[in-house]
């Protein structure tokens, strides 16, 4: 029944076939050296999670800041010069070095493998090179903070980032960096699901958390680049005024900022199609029933990616575009909207006929189903040219993408961390406080930021130090919800952290899931299967079996 | 309340204040039902099946049916034709606030960091004022001379980037009279260091208010040059004085600059360049402001810019005043 895997590829394992019985991959080797030198995607997984949260807690912080200086209308707690630098680092910590690289770079990179029963992604010194290439770009993003600091919004729109003083060489050039970490993870990712499926791993058998992350993948392939060079012309215009940007020069700013959301917008989807991968995941597993429309959500989430390349002047409404480009890229906006709606349609339908646990993943799952109905839907209202020209650079904008990418992305990303604990560190968590978590934290969110919507319908716009008096009340109830939001993450935090020291011994298959990454061992070994798995069903056969506790590696 | 305000028509949005408003609000209402609508429709079912299939026990049988072609179909091609709807919708009010009308009073506006100016075709300049009649179509054709700024009015839901080395336009037609507060929307930085808690801060403090007036009151403003009487007049000289730029050629405290200092200036016996002598007093302060080359001081070459046509009357004598105080 074993059939030999393409294993790694040409890569020689120290631990191949047969590592000694009990060991895993946290207790294979020993010491910082070996993590720091690791080909293991798992450990690679665990380094990138722990360096991603750290970023979120950072990114975090800036947030908790900014709303604080809210408060009032006039100064609070900083300087405009401090405003304007932490929602720019709240903005560049959150885009460029959390939310990009934390799904694929944590959950993809330990579960990507293990869910096609291969022992590691096809290049794994590479991914190791793509972890140290994030590390580098961090470490200059983050440098901004001694080094004079960025006050040019995430956005870097030019001429003001070609003129201002601020450290914009250093992040840009960390961003820079940071994205062929994104490159060389989305091309080893591709490579790794083509060639290094198991024996019985069909397409249509993929983890539809795999059609979302290899749908990333593409994206994140294609589209950085553009991302690379934008930047590094934005470099050369500061270093050398070769004036392709700066008026000044005799450059074209509106030229940037089509550069910059020829990325930046499928880059959107960079952030959120991996999150619509989890939520299928956390959806079937914990209603225990088989997915409704999988080829639907599989292929919705190559459309999105596709589609997701045309949209990019939905961001320029108001920028000075041609009205024949605004009129085609609202269109065409519209039309990204189809294959979202299916994926909730389907998903929804997943729950018809299902046995749900209510269970700590599925509460996070649930409250993505709220949350990013509001966030796509309010999408719809920025799509529409005469009612996007109101809403444009106000808070608006600001509310439908936290609900898109926080309501979306991040509760996905926390429940699924919570879904795959059990997997990852051996330990099972406590699911009373796991649930009270995702209700605070989904209380939390609403408060800070359906309350957004509001404001900037009435008019208040974005990225403002002071404001005018009258929407005191509205931002003080904002800033409470951030203080809710925060207290929930501590609980999370706390519940995790906990689990690590005094959490009950996890099983292999807690919740009694079908895909492969819940029929090998609790933590998994190095090589992931000690006898390389051949699979005969769908990771979502669960009607076939009722009692659901793993039978593909028969 | 004192300070700026936008003034709120319903719950969500501001008041509607320019003729295309109720168009973009109809659009607005469109799309906030249609989505209030699919929100149920996404929101009801998860909830009551969420409710419904509670799991009871471990060994529960769950349903195979795994795909419906037929529904597929509906949830596919029925938000496609809505979505084509309200992208129609959307279109409708755009092309006609993108496109203004011929006979628009044109108004020429200037964004820098963090002010408005705006310039009226009799040369009439007026900083982070903008007065307009009500019931006529004014179109500002817009350009930024540092970074880039964006210009909007809640109550008329007109916005616009001004971007530097480019001209950028919008239109609008006020329907009410009031002052509204225009808002700058394009991140645009601020100062640098710590400022006192009272004192503006950069982008968001970039405001500007419209003024609109009925016919004869816009009239008088044209003819005024835009001065505000409110304000003591030797004020409002000095405000001129640096509006104008005359500060880069003149200086109050007696050192020289490109032209004489102000300092001691009026009442002063000055010597011209062709000799002549001439005490300085009002008519004499006009007509060098107005055409410098007609008496030019000994010692200056003549190359202060002529200011006739550009500053009216009211103008002229709030310098004259700001000039007979500077002994
Ligand atoms: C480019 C430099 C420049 C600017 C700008 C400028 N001036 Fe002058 N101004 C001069 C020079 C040079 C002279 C002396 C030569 C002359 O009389 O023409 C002068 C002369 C004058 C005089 C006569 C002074 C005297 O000693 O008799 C007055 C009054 C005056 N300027 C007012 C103004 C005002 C008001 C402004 C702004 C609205 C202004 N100027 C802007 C250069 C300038
Ligand atoms: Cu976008």
């Amino acid at each position: 029944m074993s059939v030999a895997v393409p294993g790694a590829g040409t890569e020689k394992h120290e631990h191949g076939h047969g590592s000694p019985p009990g060991s895993n991959y946290w207790n294979a080797e020993k010491g910082l050296w070996s993590w720091l030198t690791t080909v293991d995607h798992k450990r690679i997984g665990i380094m990138y999670l722990i360096s991603t949260l750290i970023a979120f807690s950072l990114g975090g912080f800036f947030a908790l800041l900014l709303r604080l200086e809210l408060l009032t209308p006039r100064k609070t707690i900083m300087s405009p010069a401090m405003y304007n630098q932490a929602f720019t680092l709240h903005g560049a910590i959150m885009v460029f070095l959390f939310i990009i690289p934390s799904i694929p770079g944590a959950l993809g990179n330990f579960f990507l493998p293990i869910m096609i029963g291969a022992k590691d992604v096809a290049f794994p010194k590479l991914n190791l090179l793509s972890l140290y290439l994030y590390w580098t770009g961090a470490l200059f993003t983050l440098g901004s903070l001694v080094a004079g600091g960025l006050e040019t919004g995430w956005t870097f729109y030019v001429p003001y980032s070609s003129t201002t003083s601020g450290a914009v060489i250093m992040v840009t050039f960390g961003v820079f960096v940071a994205g062929f970490s994104s490159i060389l993870t989305g091309l080893n990712f591709i490579v790794t699901i083509h060639k290094l499926r198991a024996p019985g791993v069909s397409w249509y058998r993929l983890p539809l958390f795999l059609w979302a992350t290899y749908s990333t993948s593409v994206v994140q392939i294609l589209a950085t680049p553009v991302l690379a060079i934008t930047l590094l012309l934005l470099i050369f215009e500061r270093a050398f005024h070769i004036g392709i940007f700066d008026p000044a020069l005799g450059g074209d700013a509106v030229l940037f900022q089509h550069f910059f959301w020829f990325y930046s917008h499928p880059a959107v989807y960079i952030m959120i199609l991996p999150g619509f991968g989890l939520i299928s995941e956390l959806i079937a597993v914990h209603a225990k029933r088989k997915i409704f429309g999988y080829k639907a959500i599989a292929f919705s989430s190559v459309a999105i990616a596709l589609i997701g390349f045309l949209v990019w002047g939905h961001h320029m409404f108001v920028a000075g575009q041609s009205e024949m480009a605004a009129t085609i890229f609202s269109f065409l906006t519209f039309l990204v909207a189809i294959p979202t709606g299916v994926k909730l349609f389907n998903w929804i339908s997943t729950l018809w006929r299902s046995s749900i646990t209510y269970s700590t993943p599925m509460v996070y799952a649930i409250a993505f189903l709220f949350l990013f109905a509001i966030g796509g839907l309010t999408g719809l209202f920025l799509g529409m040219l005469a009612v996007d020209v109101h809403l444009h650079d106000t808070y608006f904008v600001v509310a439908h993408f936290h609900y898109v990418m926080m309501g979306g992305t991040v509760f996905a990303f926390v429940g699924a961390l919570h879904h795959w604990w059990p997997k990852i560190t051996g330990r099972m968590f406590n699911e009373k406080l796991g649930r009270i978590s995702g209700i605070v934290m989904f209380i939390g969110f609403n408060m800070t930021f359906f309350t957004q919507f509001i404001l900037g319908s009435r008019g208040m716009p974005r990225r403002y130090y002071n404001y005018l008096d009258q929407f005191q009340p509205l931002h003080q109830f904002s800033t409470v919800g951030s203080w809710v939001i925060g207290l929930a993450f501590l609980i999370v935090l706390y519940n995790l952290a906990t689990s690590l020291k005094s959490g009950a011994k996890a099983p292999d298959n807690p919740w009694g899931g079908m895909s492969l990454e819940w029929q090998t061992e609790t933590p998994p070994p190095t090589e992931n299967f000690r006898v390389t798995p051949k699979v005969t069903h769908g990771p979502y056969d669960y009607s076939n079996d009722p009692n659901a506790t793993g039978a593909s590696d028969s | 309340m004192t300070g700026p305000k936008i003034d709120i028509g319903s719950f969500w949005l501001p008041k509607q204040s320019s003729t295309i408003a109720p168009s973009i609000d109809f659009a607005w209402d469109v799309v906030l039902w249609t989505c209030i609508i699919f929100f149920f429709l996404l929101m009801v079912p998860t909830f009551y099946f969420v409710v419904k299939y509670k799991r009871k026990k471990e060994t529960e049988v769950t349903s195979a049916i795994d795909h419906s072609t037929k529904i597929e179909v509906v949830w596919t091609v029925l938000p496609l034709v809505i979505l084509i709807a309200l992208f129609f919708v959307g279109l409708a009010p755009w092309v006609n606030a993108s496109v203004a009308p011929a006979n628009a009073i044109e108004v020429q506006v200037t964004a820098q960091k963090w002010n408005w100016s705006f310039r009226y075709p009799n040369g009439t300049t007026s900083p982070g004022k903008l007065v307009v009649p009500k019931g006529k179509p004014v179109r500002l054709v817009m350009s930024a001379t540092d970074v880039l700024h964006s210009f909007w009015v809640p109550e008329f839901r007109v916005k616009q980037d001004a971007i530097p080395g480019v001209y950028t336009s919008l239109w609008f037609e006020a329907t009410q009279l009031g002052t509204y507060t225009v808002q700058c929307t394009e991140y645009c930085g601020g100062p640098e260091g710590d400022v006192a808690p009272d004192k503006p801060g950069g982008h968001s403090d970039m405001l500007a208010t419209v003024e609109v007036v009925d016919e004869q009151k816009y009239k008088d403003f044209l003819e005024s040059g835009g001065e505000d009487k409110s304000i003591p007049i030797a004020e409002r000289g000095k405000k001129l004085f640096q509006q104008w730029g005359c500060n880069a050629c003149h200086s109050l405290d007696g050192s020289k600059l490109a032209g004489p200092t102000f300092k001691g200036l009026f009442g002063r016996e000055e010597e011209l360049a062709d000799g002549s002598k001439v005490k300085v007093d009002e008519n004499y302060l006009k007509e060098s402001i107005l055409v410098p080359t007609a008496k030019v001081v000994k010692g200056y070459p003549p190359i202060m810019p002529v200011f006739q046509g550009q500053l009216k009357d009211p103008q002229i004598e709030a310098i004259i005043a700001f000039v007979k105080e500077q002994k």
